[in-house]
Order: C-alpha cells, then structure tokens, then sequence
C-alpha cells in the first residue's frame, strides 16, 4: 500500500517541458523560405571565379545557356547546359559549337554564360568565346562574385 | 451515485508532423543552390557582311601579358608597360581626343582568364568614371589571326 502511494506520487509530478507551440511556425516559415528561393542549379561544378566590382544581373525571364570550365583539378573540362536540363560534358570545341549554333537557331536572342575558373588559362576562355562568336551568339555574360576589396 | 460518460474527442494525430517538416526543411537546405547569378555582360556586335575596319592607330591596344592570379595583372597599353592603376587615366586621356574610339583587349594564350577579367572590370570600371559608354572589343585568336593574314603579317 505503501509502494502503490509512492507511484501515485511520482506521476502527480509535473515534468519540465520546453514550450513548442511557435516551432510549427518557424519550421512552415523555414519551408516557404525555401520552397520560393529554391532553383535547380543546372551545372555544379565546383569553381573559384573571378572577383569584380562591375556586376550586372543575368536576365531572369529566360533561361540563359551555360558553358563552363572546370579548374585544373578537372582537366579544365567543359560543360555545357541549355539553362533548363543539367550540364553535360564536351569532349571539343566543335562540340560547343554545335550545341551553341543550336540553341541560337532555336532562339536568336539567347544568352549564353560562361562560368569559368579564374585560373583556368585564357586559350581555354578563348577557345570557348570564339565557339560562341561562331554559333552568331549575341548575349555573352562572365559570370563573376562580388570584389569587395582592392587587389 | 451518478457515472460520468467519458467522451473521447476526435483529433488528428500531429506527432509526425515535425518528422515531415525536418525531412522538408532538410531537402531544402541540401539541395536549394545559393548559385552567383551575376557577372560581366559583353554583348557582340551585329553581324554584318561588311565588317568596320578598324586602323591601328585609331584604337586603344591593351594586352594582358602572363602573370599570376592572385597578383595585379601585368599588361601593355599601346606597346607600353602600364601599371593597373594607370589604365583608367591613360584611357581617359585618349577618349578625351575621340569618344569613339575602340578598345581592343588581347589577352596572352599563357594568361590566366582570371587576369583578362581583373583588366575588364577596370576597364568597365572606367566607363562609369569617365560616364560615356565605351566600345570595348574581345577577339579571339583566331580573329586576331585572320586580320594578321589580311594585313600580310606573321
């Protein structure tokens, strides 16, 4: 009788509780955020690329193209994208051409963004460029990150 | 003595919800890309059958030699050696004599991409110090080539 009283006593307890009625807030308002920001990056290479204070916003009503080239750990690989599908590998730059010439037959204004490494020598920058000039390509952006100091 | 009814209300069962909400969140965070989406723009010019011709000496000649990344870039302003900083009043100076004059910008093969877009953004840089829209001019090698052959050289 005396052991049945003690249990009794035991659950009369109250417990410490951490308050949770805002977390279903925080975590909807944690998925909208993400549900509205996210994209689909279409080429994931990883890059350092170059810094520069001029910077101008890529035009968001259309998908542009995207040509990349890797760093040196990659061989200086290029990929290229339509700007909907995920990049794939070229293996030459006649390859480039191809894919270019038939993204401007599709849509002559297309824009094309070329995301390279900074240390990724210019023959290969080239290279790429002179692909595009080739294709007829109109809209050429480098992309860049934000210089914030001098160098 | 009078018996309460014990009446069981109806819910629905929110324990898993927090489970699902992570799992969404986790998604998110994983796969959503804080991806650069802004860089120079470098527009090329109308194709037309009859291209410009463009003398020598009615331009601005810039060449960036080879130099490491992380360094200021090394380059030749008219066949000059010229510091990075002395780029902007050295153009600034020309264009004063003719606003329409083009830029060319080579780039050594050797040269990292990195340091041809160090000398573009001060060059770009420039058009805002200077306020008129500057006719800045990227060709390949194989252009560079092509006039070569033209003009008989090399």
């Amino acid at each position: 009788m005396a052991l049945m009283s003690l249990s009794r006593g035991r659950d009369r307890q109250s417990a410490g509780k951490i308050f949770t009625a805002s977390m279903a807030d925080i975590v909807f308002l944690l998925i909208v955020f993400y549900v509205l920001t996210w994209k689909v990056e279409v080429d994931r290479t990883r890059m350092n690329l170059p810094d520069t204070w001029i910077r101008v916003n890529l035009p968001e009503h259309e998908k542009p193209a995207v040509i990349s080239i890797a760093p040196r750990s990659e061989g200086y690989l290029i990929r290229v994208s339509t700007g909907e599908e995920m990049s794939l590998p070229v293996s030459t730059d006649e390859e480039v051409v191809t894919f270019a010439s038939t993204e401007v037959a599709k849509n002559p204004q297309k824009s094309f963004v070329i995301k390279a490494d900074q240390e990724v020598p210019y023959e290969r920058f080239d290279a790429v460029l002179d692909a595009l000039k080739q294709s007829k390509a109109k809209y050429i952006y480098l992309l860049s990150e934000q210089r914030t100091q001098e160098q | 003595m009078k018996l309460k009814k014990k009446t069981i209300e109806s819910e629905i069962f929110t324990g898993s919800m927090a489970d699902v909400s992570f799992l969404l969140i986790i998604y998110f965070m994983i796969t959503s890309a804080f991806s650069a989406t802004r860089g120079l723009d470098f527009a090329l010019p109308e194709d037309t059958s009859t291209p410009q011709e463009i003398k020598q000496e009615d331009s601005i000649d810039v060449y960036v030699l080879p130099g490491p990344v992380d360094a200021p870039p090394v380059l030749e302003v008219d066949r000059n050696q010229m510091p990075i900083n002395g780029l902007v009043p050295y153009i600034a100076e020309r264009l004063k004599q003719n606003p329409e004059k083009p830029i060319i910008l080579r780039t050594d093969p050797a040269a990292s991409y990195g340091n041809m877009i160090a000398v573009f953004d001060e060059l770009r840089r420039a058009e805002e110090d200077i306020g008129t829209k500057m006719n800045i001019s990227i060709p390949t090698q194989r252009e560079i080539e092509n006039i070569w052959t033209l003009l008989g050289i090399g």
